[in-house]
């Protein structure tokens, strides 16, 4: 088998980009190099091909956001479900879509503790189409059930709630989500990993058909995109990564 | 107004005081910081509004943390924030875990002298379920519609470090407005700047629009490169390599000791 001509990190943009789809304003939190990724990349395919492109709000970004409120602005415009796609992550992420960011073991005792729930407890119940994501693909990440529950992956019927999981992205497959079961379902595996190897690692069941398909590769086009044009955009906010990833650096402003 | 140096500015900054501070991309006063943990301040209630990276980590390294509300802590691509890891390990500091609407939506309650906001979300999370001083009513004007309420935050002190100042103590905040409100809730505000504007900030209205009055500000102090080794909107980057040897060093309680050595108690010229 020939080494792919693509990196990891350019699949998960390109797979992200295809979640995402044509809507008005995808936005972008904190620590989302590659969901930050497929958002300008979608802006920039709309524009390539002439369709009508999303607003990208990168949170810590001066060039891709269009906010003059402040740091609220995003979750007053969320709220008002003027957001139409978010990232989240989880130390923790269990098969019924809830999420933890703030411990493992007892909340008062915890054995390893991460930065804190950020917007999570608030955007993944008001943003429509929230787009999960993990590198690592472990039992340890994709657990039976989080310790802490930094947000629900569902809520009940009288809870408001115009806004939940779509979709979770890991360094081995894409699972969708069914909101009718409230379960994931696996949709395609990566290029290079097995259906087993995911059975193996993930700690929650998930649905699958009896053929699960292979993830397809980014096309010759998005890959142009990501490196030349993309690439520089994410170096504002993401600059070790745009280096490790592109080889892309920008120069450090003066005072 | 114009505090002749750092110290007086933050002498309204007491042991036990309940300080907010903003997240690392909207201006965060890391020469006063330092300042501060050189005093030897204690049992500080921190508020970060609504997330904090190094500043936080500092502080709490320096034992001048007694307690800790905010929505995340971390030093974002350098990785995990190293002392507060630990304080939460080890139990050493009281946490109030939040989320970041709530932490601006309690401070905005303050803004508006009210005793509360509501705040969508939140129901059936574990944040929530730690947060005992959080209640949950029933939308009044709804059918069988629970919604958050949040007490308003009150702190007694905000601090953050922005471009430039008038003497006047006006300060340019640019389109940072979750500052205008920091200021507006805090019973009193410390701002550091890169420089002073020799003029009336509030005079022409595309300046005014982006300016925190001097009738919110207790005091100003200038110390250029303020918010260094973390960046300044529109005006310089974060050091990459400074953040690299903290996160480095930080790892462990000696380490830690010997950046403060490094950085903060022999008072450098960034």
């Amino acid at each position: 088998m020939s080494e792919p001509d693509f990196r990891d990190e350019e699949l998960l943009a390109d797979v992200i980009c295809r979640l995402i789809g044509e809507v008005r304003h995808v936005a972008v939190g904190a620590q989302s190099p590659i969901p930050a990724t497929a958002a300008l990349l979608a802006r920039e395919r709309a524009s390539l091909h002439n369709l009508r492109k999303p607003y990208v709000s990168l949170l810590g970004s001066r060039a891709h956001s269009f906010f003059t409120d402040g740091a609220r602005e995003l979750f007053d415009c969320a709220g008002q479900g003027r957001v139409d796609v978010f990232f989240l992550s989880g130390g923790q992420i269990d098969g019924d879509g809830n999420i933890n960011l703030v411990s493992v073991g007892d909340y008062d005792h915890p054995k390893a503790r991460f930065p804190g729930s950020f917007g999570s407890a608030y955007l993944y119940y008001v943003v429509p189409k929230v787009i999960l994501f993990r590198l690592e693909h472990s039992r340890r990440t994709l657990v039976p059930k989080v310790d802490f529950i930094s947000a629900p992956g569902g809520s009940p019927d009288n809870v408001y709630r115009s806004g939940g999981p779509i979709a979770l992205v890991t360094n081995r497959c894409l699972f969708d989500f069914d909101h009718a079961k409230k379960r994931f379902r696996l949709a395609s595996v990566h290029p290079g990993h097995t259906l087993a190897e995911v059975i193996d690692n993930t700690g929650f069941d998930f649905d699958r058909s009896a053929d699960v398909p292979t993830t397809s590769a980014p096309s010759a086009e998005t890959l142009r995109l990501l490196r030349s044009t993309v690439a520089p955009m994410v170096a504002e906010v993401y600059p070790e990564f745009a280096k490790r990833v592109f080889g892309v650096t920008v120069p450090i402003p003066s005072s | 107004m114009i505090a002749r140096t750092l110290d007086e500015a933050l002498a309204p900054i007491g042991d036990g005081a309940m300080l907010a501070v903003p997240r690392e991309s909207s201006g965060a006063a890391m020469a006063a910081t330092r300042a501060l943990i050189r005093r030897g301040v204690k049992r500080l209630h921190l508020v970060t509004l609504p997330t904090s990276s190094l500043q936080a980590d500092l502080l709490i390294g320096a034992g001048c943390v007694a307690t800790l509300e905010t929505s995340a802590v971390s030093l974002g691509e350098f990785g995990p924030a190293p002392r507060f890891t630990a304080a939460l390990l080890a139990g050493t500091i009281r946490m109030r875990d939040a989320t970041c609407p709530a932490l601006h939506a309690q401070l905005q309650a303050t803004e508006k002298g009210v005793p509360f906001m509501p705040l969508r979300g939140l129901i059936g999370s574990d944040v929530l379920a730690h947060r005992p001083d959080w209640r949950v009513i029933d939308n009044p004007f709804g059918d069988d519609d629970p919604i958050v309420l949040l007490p308003a935050l009150k702190p007694d002190v905000a601090l953050f470090h922005a471009a430039v100042a008038d003497r006047a103590g006006n300060v340019f905040i640019g389109i940072q407005r979750e500052l205008i409100t920091l200021a507006h809730a805090a019973q009193k505000t410390v701002v550091t700047v890169e420089e002073i504007y020799d003029g009336d900030l509030l005079r022409d209205p595309l300046r005014a629009a982006g300016t925190l009055p001097g009738f919110y500000v207790e005091a100003v102090a200038v110390e250029p490169r303020g918010a260094w080794p973390l960046p300044l909107p529109d005006r310089y980057g974060i050091d990459a390599a400074h953040l690299k040897e903290y996160a480095q060093l930080a790892a462990t309680p000696e380490g830690f000791a010997q950046y403060l050595d490094r950085h903060v108690y022999e008072k450098r010229a960034a």
